[in-house]
Protein backbone atom coordinates (compact mmCIF):
# COMPACT_ATOMS: atom_id res chain seq x y z
CA UNK A 1 0.00 0.00 0.00
CA UNK A 2 2.90 2.40 0.70
CA UNK A 3 3.14 3.13 -3.14
CA UNK A 4 -0.26 5.17 -2.77
CA UNK A 5 0.87 7.50 0.41
CA UNK A 6 2.57 10.10 -0.86
CA UNK A 7 4.73 10.37 2.17
CA UNK A 8 7.16 13.63 1.05
CA UNK A 9 3.78 15.70 0.94
CA UNK A 10 2.29 14.02 4.39
CA UNK A 11 5.70 15.39 5.97
CA UNK A 12 5.95 18.65 4.82
CA UNK A 13 2.30 19.67 5.62
CA UNK A 14 3.01 17.86 9.12
CA UNK A 15 5.65 20.56 9.54
CA UNK A 16 4.40 23.40 7.64
CA UNK A 17 1.11 22.35 9.49
CA UNK A 18 2.64 22.82 12.66
CA UNK A 19 4.84 25.79 12.51
CA UNK A 20 1.28 27.57 11.18
CA UNK A 21 -1.74 25.81 12.88
CA UNK A 22 0.19 25.23 16.91
CA UNK A 23 2.34 28.00 16.02
CA UNK A 24 -0.13 30.65 15.56
CA UNK A 25 -2.41 30.02 18.63
CA UNK A 26 1.04 29.86 20.91
CA UNK A 27 1.96 33.08 19.59
CA UNK A 28 -1.87 34.34 20.41
CA UNK A 29 -1.65 33.02 23.86
CA UNK A 30 1.24 34.66 24.61
CA UNK A 31 -0.24 38.14 23.50
CA UNK A 32 -2.96 37.25 25.61
CA UNK A 33 -0.39 36.25 28.45
CA UNK A 34 1.41 39.35 28.17
CA UNK A 35 -1.67 41.95 28.12
CA UNK A 36 -3.27 39.68 31.23
CA UNK A 37 -1.33 37.19 32.63
CA UNK A 38 0.35 37.56 35.98
CA UNK A 39 1.76 41.01 37.00
CA UNK A 40 0.51 42.53 33.83
CA UNK A 41 -1.14 45.13 35.49
CA UNK A 42 0.48 47.98 37.52
CA UNK A 43 -1.25 49.46 40.87
CA UNK A 44 -3.09 51.84 38.97
CA UNK A 45 -4.36 49.25 36.52
CA UNK A 46 -2.61 49.84 33.55
CA UNK A 47 -0.54 47.44 31.06
CA UNK A 48 3.06 48.37 31.42
CA UNK A 49 4.63 49.74 27.61
CA UNK A 50 6.33 46.40 27.26
CA UNK A 51 4.16 44.20 27.78
CA UNK A 52 1.66 46.17 25.02
CA UNK A 53 4.50 45.95 22.79
CA UNK A 54 4.99 42.81 22.70
CA UNK A 55 1.30 41.68 22.28
CA UNK A 56 0.25 43.86 19.40
CA UNK A 57 3.99 42.61 18.30
CA UNK A 58 2.19 39.02 18.58
CA UNK A 59 -0.94 39.99 17.53
CA UNK A 60 -0.04 42.12 14.43
CA UNK A 61 2.13 38.72 12.89
CA UNK A 62 -1.02 36.63 13.66
CA UNK A 63 -3.06 39.36 11.40
CA UNK A 64 -0.45 39.47 8.61
CA UNK A 65 -0.79 35.29 8.59
CA UNK A 66 -4.49 35.67 8.35
CA UNK A 67 -4.76 38.54 5.46
CA UNK A 68 -1.70 36.34 3.71
CA UNK A 69 -3.93 33.38 3.72
CA UNK A 70 -6.87 35.09 2.57
CA UNK A 71 -4.33 36.66 -0.54
CA UNK A 72 -3.29 32.78 -0.86
CA UNK A 73 -7.00 31.46 -1.56
CA UNK A 74 -7.73 34.67 -3.53
CA UNK A 75 -5.28 33.75 -5.77
CA UNK A 76 -6.11 29.95 -5.95
CA UNK A 77 -3.32 28.70 -4.71
CA UNK A 78 -4.87 24.77 -4.27
CA UNK B 1 -31.23 11.84 -27.85
CA UNK B 2 -32.83 15.19 -29.46
CA UNK B 3 -32.54 18.44 -28.62
CA UNK B 4 -35.25 19.01 -25.79
CA UNK B 5 -34.40 15.72 -24.08
CA UNK B 6 -30.84 17.07 -23.40
CA UNK B 7 -31.77 20.08 -22.39
CA UNK B 8 -34.14 18.68 -19.98
CA UNK B 9 -31.57 16.17 -18.43
CA UNK B 10 -29.31 19.44 -18.92
CA UNK B 11 -32.06 21.47 -16.06
CA UNK B 12 -31.94 18.37 -14.32
CA UNK B 13 -28.17 18.03 -13.48
CA UNK B 14 -28.02 21.55 -12.62
CA UNK B 15 -30.77 21.32 -10.19
CA UNK B 16 -29.24 18.19 -9.06
CA UNK B 17 -26.25 20.11 -8.87
CA UNK B 18 -27.03 22.67 -7.21
CA UNK B 19 -29.21 21.05 -4.40
CA UNK B 20 -25.57 18.78 -3.90
CA UNK B 21 -24.17 22.25 -3.09
CA UNK B 22 -27.10 22.89 -0.67
CA UNK B 23 -26.03 19.78 1.49
CA UNK B 24 -22.69 20.41 1.16
CA UNK B 25 -23.24 23.50 2.99
CA UNK B 26 -25.41 22.86 5.51
CA UNK B 27 -23.57 19.54 6.08
CA UNK B 28 -20.57 21.11 6.57
CA UNK B 29 -21.13 24.12 8.72
CA UNK B 30 -20.06 22.37 11.98
CA UNK B 31 -16.25 21.87 10.44
CA UNK B 32 -16.08 26.19 10.81
CA UNK B 33 -18.71 26.76 13.96
CA UNK B 34 -19.09 23.84 15.91
CA UNK B 35 -16.83 25.24 18.29
CA UNK B 36 -17.27 28.86 18.39
CA UNK B 37 -21.11 27.60 19.20
CA UNK B 38 -20.18 25.22 21.98
CA UNK B 39 -17.84 27.95 23.62
CA UNK B 40 -20.75 30.33 23.09
CA UNK B 41 -18.31 32.66 21.34
CA UNK B 42 -20.70 33.05 18.86
CA UNK B 43 -24.35 32.76 19.31
CA UNK B 44 -25.66 30.09 17.29
CA UNK B 45 -27.78 31.93 14.52
CA UNK B 46 -25.30 34.16 14.35
CA UNK B 47 -22.53 32.24 14.33
CA UNK B 48 -24.71 30.37 10.82
CA UNK B 49 -24.82 33.32 9.29
CA UNK B 50 -21.27 34.45 9.68
CA UNK B 51 -20.43 31.21 8.00
CA UNK B 52 -22.82 32.00 5.33
CA UNK B 53 -21.41 35.27 4.53
CA UNK B 54 -17.89 34.35 4.11
CA UNK B 55 -19.38 31.20 2.14
CA UNK B 56 -20.37 33.32 -0.30
CA UNK B 57 -17.79 35.72 -0.84
CA UNK B 58 -15.45 32.48 -1.11
CA UNK B 59 -17.24 31.29 -3.75
CA UNK B 60 -16.60 34.50 -5.24
CA UNK B 61 -12.74 35.25 -3.89
CA UNK B 62 -11.06 32.86 -6.32
CA UNK B 63 -12.29 31.58 -9.72
CA UNK B 64 -9.60 28.64 -10.83
CA UNK B 65 -12.36 26.70 -11.41
CA UNK B 66 -11.13 22.63 -10.84
CA UNK B 67 -12.94 22.15 -14.02
CA UNK B 68 -12.76 18.47 -13.37
CA UNK B 69 -14.21 16.09 -10.76
CA UNK B 70 -13.32 12.73 -9.80
CA UNK B 71 -9.92 13.44 -12.31
CA UNK B 72 -7.73 11.07 -11.87
CA UNK B 73 -10.37 8.52 -10.47
CA UNK B 74 -12.99 8.06 -12.97
CA UNK B 75 -12.06 7.31 -16.59
CA UNK B 76 -13.30 10.78 -17.95
CA UNK B 77 -14.35 9.40 -21.03
CA UNK B 78 -16.96 7.68 -19.56
CA UNK B 79 -19.01 9.93 -17.76
CA UNK B 80 -22.45 11.17 -19.20
CA UNK B 81 -25.02 13.61 -18.19
CA UNK B 82 -26.54 10.46 -16.95
CA UNK B 83 -23.57 9.00 -15.09
CA UNK B 84 -23.38 12.68 -13.61
CA UNK B 85 -26.63 12.71 -12.11
CA UNK B 86 -26.65 9.81 -10.54
CA UNK B 87 -23.70 10.27 -9.01
CA UNK B 88 -24.91 13.71 -7.55
CA UNK B 89 -28.23 11.57 -6.07
CA UNK B 90 -25.86 8.96 -4.51
CA UNK B 91 -23.90 12.26 -3.13
CA UNK B 92 -26.89 13.64 -1.92
CA UNK B 93 -28.72 11.30 -0.25
CA UNK B 94 -25.63 9.65 1.76
CA UNK B 95 -25.19 13.07 2.96
CA UNK B 96 -28.42 13.46 4.06
CA UNK B 97 -28.11 10.18 5.90
CA UNK B 98 -25.00 10.98 7.67
CA UNK B 99 -26.68 14.63 8.45
CA UNK B 100 -29.78 12.45 10.06
CA UNK B 101 -27.52 10.51 12.29
CA UNK B 102 -25.42 13.78 12.92
CA UNK B 103 -22.41 12.02 11.62
CA UNK B 104 -19.73 14.72 10.37
CA UNK B 105 -18.72 12.81 6.81
CA UNK B 106 -16.94 14.18 4.07
CA UNK B 107 -19.39 15.80 1.33
CA UNK B 108 -16.45 15.34 -1.31
CA UNK B 109 -16.38 11.77 -0.47
CA UNK B 110 -19.62 11.25 -0.55
CA UNK B 111 -19.76 12.99 -4.18
CA UNK B 112 -16.72 11.11 -5.53
CA UNK B 113 -17.99 8.13 -3.85
CA UNK B 114 -21.22 8.42 -6.25
CA UNK B 115 -19.69 9.32 -9.15
CA UNK B 116 -17.70 5.94 -8.55
CA UNK B 117 -20.35 3.85 -7.97
CA UNK B 118 -22.65 5.40 -11.31
CA UNK B 119 -19.73 4.78 -14.09
CA UNK B 120 -19.26 1.13 -12.52
CA UNK B 121 -22.48 0.76 -12.85
CA UNK B 122 -22.55 2.12 -16.55
CA UNK B 123 -19.33 1.09 -17.74
CA UNK B 124 -18.06 -1.54 -15.60
CA UNK B 125 -14.74 -1.70 -12.94
CA UNK B 126 -12.90 -0.58 -15.85
CA UNK B 127 -14.02 2.56 -16.11
CA UNK B 128 -12.57 3.24 -12.55
CA UNK B 129 -8.96 4.50 -11.76
CA UNK B 130 -8.65 2.41 -8.36
CA UNK B 131 -5.03 3.70 -7.51
CA UNK B 132 -6.57 6.99 -7.71
CA UNK B 133 -9.61 5.84 -5.49
CA UNK B 134 -7.25 4.96 -2.93
CA UNK B 135 -4.29 7.34 -3.25
CA UNK B 136 -6.78 10.46 -3.28
CA UNK B 137 -9.87 9.43 -1.69
CA UNK B 138 -9.59 6.37 1.05
CA UNK B 139 -5.80 6.96 2.00
CA UNK B 140 -6.31 10.80 2.99
CA UNK B 141 -9.02 9.94 4.99
CA UNK B 142 -7.17 7.89 7.13
CA UNK B 143 -4.14 10.42 7.15
CA UNK B 144 -6.33 13.53 7.50
CA UNK B 145 -7.35 13.01 11.20
CA UNK B 146 -3.94 11.96 12.29
CA UNK B 147 -2.23 15.21 10.96
CA UNK B 148 -5.13 17.26 12.27
CA UNK B 149 -4.80 15.48 16.09
CA UNK B 150 -0.99 15.95 16.28
CA UNK B 151 -1.40 19.52 15.03
CA UNK B 152 -4.19 20.74 17.00
CA UNK B 153 -2.93 18.79 20.39
CA UNK B 154 0.28 20.44 20.29
CA UNK B 155 -1.54 23.78 19.39
CA UNK B 156 -3.98 22.95 22.21
CA UNK B 157 -0.84 21.84 24.45
CA UNK B 158 1.31 25.49 23.94
CA UNK B 159 -1.84 27.32 24.33
CA UNK B 160 -3.21 25.65 27.86
CA UNK B 161 1.01 25.86 28.69
CA UNK B 162 1.60 29.62 28.32
CA UNK B 163 -1.81 30.94 29.84
CA UNK B 164 -2.15 28.65 32.54
CA UNK B 165 -2.00 31.20 34.78
CA UNK B 166 -4.16 33.90 33.16
CA UNK B 167 -7.61 34.15 34.72
CA UNK B 168 -10.06 31.83 33.21
CA UNK B 169 -12.69 34.65 32.34
CA UNK B 170 -9.95 36.59 30.68
CA UNK B 171 -8.87 33.60 28.66
CA UNK B 172 -12.19 33.32 27.54
CA UNK B 173 -12.50 36.95 26.41
CA UNK B 174 -9.64 37.15 24.58
CA UNK B 175 -9.73 33.98 23.27
CA UNK B 176 -13.22 34.02 21.90
CA UNK B 177 -11.71 36.94 19.15
CA UNK B 178 -9.12 34.16 18.17
CA UNK B 179 -11.69 31.86 17.56
CA UNK B 180 -13.89 33.96 15.51
CA UNK B 181 -11.22 35.03 13.28
CA UNK B 182 -9.36 31.19 12.92
CA UNK B 183 -13.77 29.67 12.48
CA UNK B 184 -13.70 32.42 9.78
CA UNK B 185 -10.96 31.28 7.61
CA UNK B 186 -12.04 28.01 8.08
CA UNK B 187 -15.29 29.74 6.20
CA UNK B 188 -13.95 31.37 3.53
CA UNK B 189 -11.52 28.36 2.55
CA UNK B 190 -14.56 26.14 2.17
CA UNK B 191 -16.95 28.09 0.28
CA UNK B 192 -13.70 28.61 -1.98
CA UNK B 193 -13.00 25.33 -2.50
CA UNK B 194 -16.68 23.55 -2.25
CA UNK B 195 -18.71 26.19 -3.92
CA UNK B 196 -15.97 25.43 -7.27
CA UNK B 197 -16.34 21.32 -6.89
CA UNK B 198 -20.33 22.12 -8.02
CA UNK B 199 -19.85 25.02 -10.67
CA UNK B 200 -17.05 22.46 -12.28
CA UNK B 201 -19.98 19.77 -12.13
CA UNK B 202 -22.33 22.68 -13.65
CA UNK B 203 -19.62 23.62 -16.24
CA UNK B 204 -18.62 20.04 -17.53
CA UNK B 205 -23.00 19.51 -17.74
CA UNK B 206 -23.15 22.51 -19.70
CA UNK B 207 -20.29 21.52 -22.25
CA UNK B 208 -21.66 18.25 -22.68
CA UNK B 209 -24.68 19.21 -23.65
CA UNK B 210 -23.56 21.71 -25.91
CA UNK B 211 -24.53 24.87 -24.57
CA UNK B 212 -21.35 26.66 -23.82
CA UNK B 213 -18.63 25.82 -25.97
CA UNK B 214 -15.77 23.76 -24.90
CA UNK B 215 -13.19 25.52 -22.80
CA UNK B 216 -15.06 28.38 -22.19
CA UNK B 217 -15.27 29.55 -18.46
CA UNK B 218 -17.89 29.50 -15.71
CA UNK B 219 -21.10 31.74 -16.47
CA UNK B 220 -21.66 34.39 -13.75
CA UNK B 221 -25.19 32.85 -13.24
CA UNK B 222 -23.35 29.82 -12.28
CA UNK B 223 -21.20 30.78 -10.15
CA UNK B 224 -24.06 32.88 -8.33
CA UNK B 225 -26.11 30.11 -7.99
CA UNK B 226 -23.58 27.61 -6.55
CA UNK B 227 -22.87 30.76 -4.16
CA UNK B 228 -25.69 31.12 -2.49
CA UNK B 229 -26.85 27.45 -3.03
CA UNK B 230 -24.01 26.75 -0.35
CA UNK B 231 -24.55 29.54 1.38
CA UNK B 232 -28.24 29.17 2.01
CA UNK B 233 -27.56 25.30 2.98
CA UNK B 234 -25.22 26.98 5.31
CA UNK B 235 -27.15 29.07 7.23
CA UNK B 236 -30.11 26.84 7.58
CA UNK B 237 -27.26 24.78 9.48
CA UNK B 238 -26.93 21.32 10.00
CA UNK B 239 -27.44 21.58 13.63
CA UNK B 240 -27.33 17.98 14.07
CA UNK B 241 -23.54 17.70 13.11
CA UNK B 242 -22.58 21.13 14.49
CA UNK B 243 -24.12 19.05 17.97
CA UNK B 244 -21.95 16.42 17.39
CA UNK B 245 -18.76 18.40 16.44
CA UNK B 246 -19.21 20.81 19.36
CA UNK B 247 -20.71 18.76 22.22
CA UNK B 248 -20.11 15.31 21.62
CA UNK B 249 -16.23 14.83 20.90
CA UNK B 250 -14.98 16.75 23.41
CA UNK B 251 -16.25 19.57 25.79
CA UNK B 252 -14.82 22.33 24.96
CA UNK B 253 -13.52 25.66 26.14
CA UNK B 254 -12.53 28.55 23.94
CA UNK B 255 -9.14 28.08 23.72
CA UNK B 256 -8.97 24.85 23.17
CA UNK B 257 -11.61 26.03 20.00
CA UNK B 258 -9.45 28.46 18.85
CA UNK B 259 -6.15 26.10 18.67
CA UNK B 260 -8.71 23.57 16.90
CA UNK B 261 -9.88 26.04 14.27
CA UNK B 262 -6.50 27.18 13.53
CA UNK B 263 -5.12 24.14 12.89
CA UNK B 264 -7.71 23.22 10.37
CA UNK B 265 -7.29 26.31 8.29
CA UNK B 266 -3.05 25.42 8.40
CA UNK B 267 -4.19 21.94 7.82
CA UNK B 268 -6.68 23.02 4.79
CA UNK B 269 -4.58 25.59 3.27
CA UNK B 270 -1.21 23.99 3.28
CA UNK B 271 -2.38 20.75 2.48
CA UNK B 272 -3.75 22.20 -0.50
CA UNK B 273 -1.00 23.85 -1.40
CA UNK B 274 1.50 20.44 -1.04
CA UNK B 275 -1.25 18.92 -3.95
CA UNK B 276 -2.60 16.52 -1.32
CA UNK B 277 -5.93 17.87 -0.63
CA UNK B 278 -7.48 16.72 2.55
CA UNK B 279 -11.53 16.89 3.29
CA UNK B 280 -11.85 19.85 5.58
CA UNK B 281 -14.16 17.77 7.00
CA UNK B 282 -11.65 15.06 8.59
CA UNK B 283 -9.04 17.89 8.94
CA UNK B 284 -12.03 19.89 11.67
CA UNK B 285 -13.15 16.50 12.90
CA UNK B 286 -9.65 15.53 13.75
CA UNK B 287 -8.43 19.28 15.28
CA UNK B 288 -11.54 19.25 17.56
CA UNK B 289 -10.37 15.61 18.66
CA UNK B 290 -6.69 16.53 19.15
CA UNK B 291 -8.36 20.39 21.15
CA UNK B 292 -9.11 17.07 23.66
CA UNK B 293 -6.13 14.84 23.27
CA UNK B 294 -3.98 18.66 24.05
CA UNK B 295 -5.54 19.54 27.58
CA UNK B 296 -5.22 17.93 30.52
CA UNK B 297 -8.69 16.81 32.39
CA UNK B 298 -10.41 17.38 28.88
CA UNK B 299 -11.70 13.89 28.03
CA UNK B 300 -12.26 12.67 24.17
CA UNK B 301 -15.38 10.94 23.92
CA UNK B 302 -13.74 8.18 21.83
CA UNK B 303 -16.88 6.19 21.09
CA UNK B 304 -18.25 8.60 19.01
CA UNK B 305 -15.23 9.24 17.78
CA UNK B 306 -15.09 5.71 16.33
CA UNK B 307 -18.37 5.93 15.38
CA UNK B 308 -17.71 8.87 13.03
CA UNK B 309 -13.88 6.91 11.67
CA UNK B 310 -16.34 4.14 10.61
CA UNK B 311 -18.97 6.37 8.95
CA UNK B 312 -15.76 7.67 7.00
CA UNK B 313 -14.56 4.14 5.75
CA UNK B 314 -18.05 3.68 4.56
CA UNK B 315 -18.96 7.34 2.51
CA UNK B 316 -17.82 6.58 -0.26
CA UNK B 317 -18.53 2.73 -0.75
CA UNK B 318 -22.36 3.54 0.44
CA UNK B 319 -22.83 6.72 -2.11
CA UNK B 320 -21.43 4.28 -4.89
CA UNK B 321 -23.87 1.83 -3.91
CA UNK B 322 -26.61 4.47 -3.94
CA UNK B 323 -25.24 6.02 -7.41
CA UNK B 324 -25.00 2.70 -8.86
CA UNK B 325 -28.50 2.09 -8.05
CA UNK B 326 -29.45 5.37 -9.32
CA UNK B 327 -27.69 4.54 -12.75
CA UNK B 328 -29.36 0.77 -12.71
CA UNK B 329 -33.29 2.51 -12.64
CA UNK B 330 -32.31 4.90 -15.09
CA UNK B 331 -31.44 1.85 -17.04
CA UNK B 332 -34.66 -0.22 -16.53
CA UNK B 333 -37.02 2.92 -16.60
CA UNK B 334 -34.55 4.02 -20.24
CA UNK B 335 -34.01 7.41 -21.94
CA UNK B 336 -35.22 10.95 -20.34
CA UNK B 337 -37.47 8.74 -18.16
CA UNK B 338 -35.15 6.83 -16.47
CA UNK B 339 -33.90 10.07 -15.22
CA UNK B 340 -37.14 12.06 -14.67
CA UNK B 341 -37.52 8.63 -12.13
CA UNK B 342 -34.52 8.95 -10.23
CA UNK B 343 -34.84 12.83 -9.79
CA UNK B 344 -38.22 12.46 -8.30
CA UNK B 345 -36.88 9.21 -6.39
CA UNK B 346 -34.76 11.73 -4.96
CA UNK B 347 -37.05 14.19 -3.46
CA UNK B 348 -39.13 11.77 -2.31
CA UNK B 349 -36.31 10.21 -0.06
CA UNK B 350 -35.04 13.42 0.81
CA UNK B 351 -38.38 14.77 1.86
CA UNK B 352 -38.41 11.38 3.67
CA UNK B 353 -35.90 11.85 5.35
CA UNK B 354 -36.39 15.24 6.57
CA UNK B 355 -39.81 14.86 7.66
CA UNK B 356 -38.11 12.03 9.73
CA UNK B 357 -35.82 14.19 11.24
CA UNK B 358 -38.33 16.41 12.80
CA UNK B 359 -38.82 13.99 15.63
CA UNK B 360 -35.56 14.51 17.20
CA UNK B 361 -35.54 18.26 16.18
CA UNK B 362 -32.16 19.37 16.71
CA UNK B 363 -31.92 23.74 16.33
CA UNK B 364 -30.11 26.61 17.10
CA UNK B 365 -32.18 26.39 20.38
CA UNK B 366 -30.79 23.28 21.86
CA UNK B 367 -27.73 22.42 19.85
CA UNK B 368 -25.74 23.18 23.20
CA UNK B 369 -27.83 20.79 25.01
CA UNK B 370 -25.78 18.52 27.30
CA UNK B 371 -24.57 15.54 25.73
CA UNK B 372 -26.27 12.42 26.70
CA UNK B 373 -24.96 8.78 26.40
CA UNK B 374 -24.85 6.19 29.19
CA UNK B 375 -22.00 5.07 27.67
CA UNK B 376 -19.62 8.00 28.51
CA UNK B 377 -21.05 8.80 31.97
CA UNK B 378 -17.41 7.53 33.28
CA UNK B 379 -15.77 10.05 30.96
CA UNK B 380 -17.86 12.69 32.07
CA UNK B 381 -17.40 11.59 36.00
CA UNK B 382 -13.33 11.52 35.38
CA UNK B 383 -13.70 14.96 33.51
CA UNK B 384 -15.43 16.65 36.45
CA UNK B 385 -13.26 15.56 38.78
CA UNK B 386 -10.24 16.10 36.95
CA UNK B 387 -10.74 19.49 36.85
CA UNK B 388 -12.38 20.06 39.79
CA UNK B 389 -15.79 21.07 37.86
CA UNK B 390 -19.27 19.58 39.88
CA UNK B 391 -21.11 21.34 37.63
CA UNK B 392 -19.98 18.64 34.93
CA UNK B 393 -21.78 16.19 36.61
CA UNK B 394 -24.49 16.08 35.36
CA UNK B 395 -25.50 12.44 34.33
CA UNK B 396 -28.78 11.07 33.85
CA UNK B 397 -30.48 7.98 36.00
CA UNK B 398 -30.17 5.16 33.56
CA UNK B 399 -28.12 1.80 33.69
CA UNK B 400 -24.23 2.12 34.77
CA UNK B 401 -25.36 4.63 37.42
CA UNK B 402 -23.50 2.46 39.95
CA UNK B 403 -19.99 3.92 40.36
CA UNK B 404 -21.72 7.28 40.53
CA UNK B 405 -23.98 6.23 43.39
CA UNK B 406 -21.45 4.99 45.69
CA UNK B 407 -19.56 8.21 45.37
CA UNK B 408 -22.72 9.99 46.69
CA UNK B 409 -22.59 12.38 44.08
CA UNK B 410 -26.07 10.97 42.68
CA UNK B 411 -27.81 12.99 45.33
CA UNK B 412 -26.22 16.65 44.72
CA UNK B 413 -27.70 16.05 41.19
CA UNK B 414 -30.45 18.46 40.93
CA UNK B 415 -28.53 20.96 42.19
CA UNK B 416 -25.36 21.10 40.14
CA UNK B 417 -27.87 20.71 36.89
CA UNK B 418 -29.40 24.16 38.54
CA UNK B 419 -26.03 25.51 39.28
CA UNK B 420 -25.08 24.72 35.84
CA UNK B 421 -28.24 26.28 33.82
CA UNK B 422 -27.27 29.83 35.82
CA UNK B 423 -23.73 29.71 35.12
CA UNK B 424 -24.54 29.35 31.61
CA UNK B 425 -26.92 31.78 31.34
CA UNK B 426 -24.74 34.28 33.40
Amino acid sequence: MSGFIEWSAIGNIIVVGLVFGAGLPALFALGVRALAGPGSHQDDGRVPLMRRVTAIACFAVIVVAVVGAIVYIAAGGH
Amino acid sequence: MDYTNISILLVLVVATALAFDFTNGFHDTGNAMATSIATRALKPKAAVGLSASLNLVGAFLSLTVAATIATGIVDAGVVTLEVVLAGLVGGIIWNLITWFFGIPSSSSHALVGGIVGAVIAAVGTSGVQWAGLFGKVLIPALIAPAVAIAVASVGTWLVVRITRDVEDKTNDRLFRWGQIGSASLVSLAHGTNDAQKSMGIILLALIAAGAVPNGSSVPFWVILSCALAMALGTYIGGWRVIRTLGKGLVELSSRQGMAAETSSAAIILVSSHFGYSLSTTHVATGSIMGSGVGMKGAKVRWSVATRMFGAWLITAPCAAVVGATAVFIEQGVGGTAGSYVIFGLLILVSSFIFLRSRRTKVDSKNVNDDWESSADNESVVAQSVATHNPQLMRIKSKPRKKRVKKKGKQIHKQKHKKKHKKSEKG
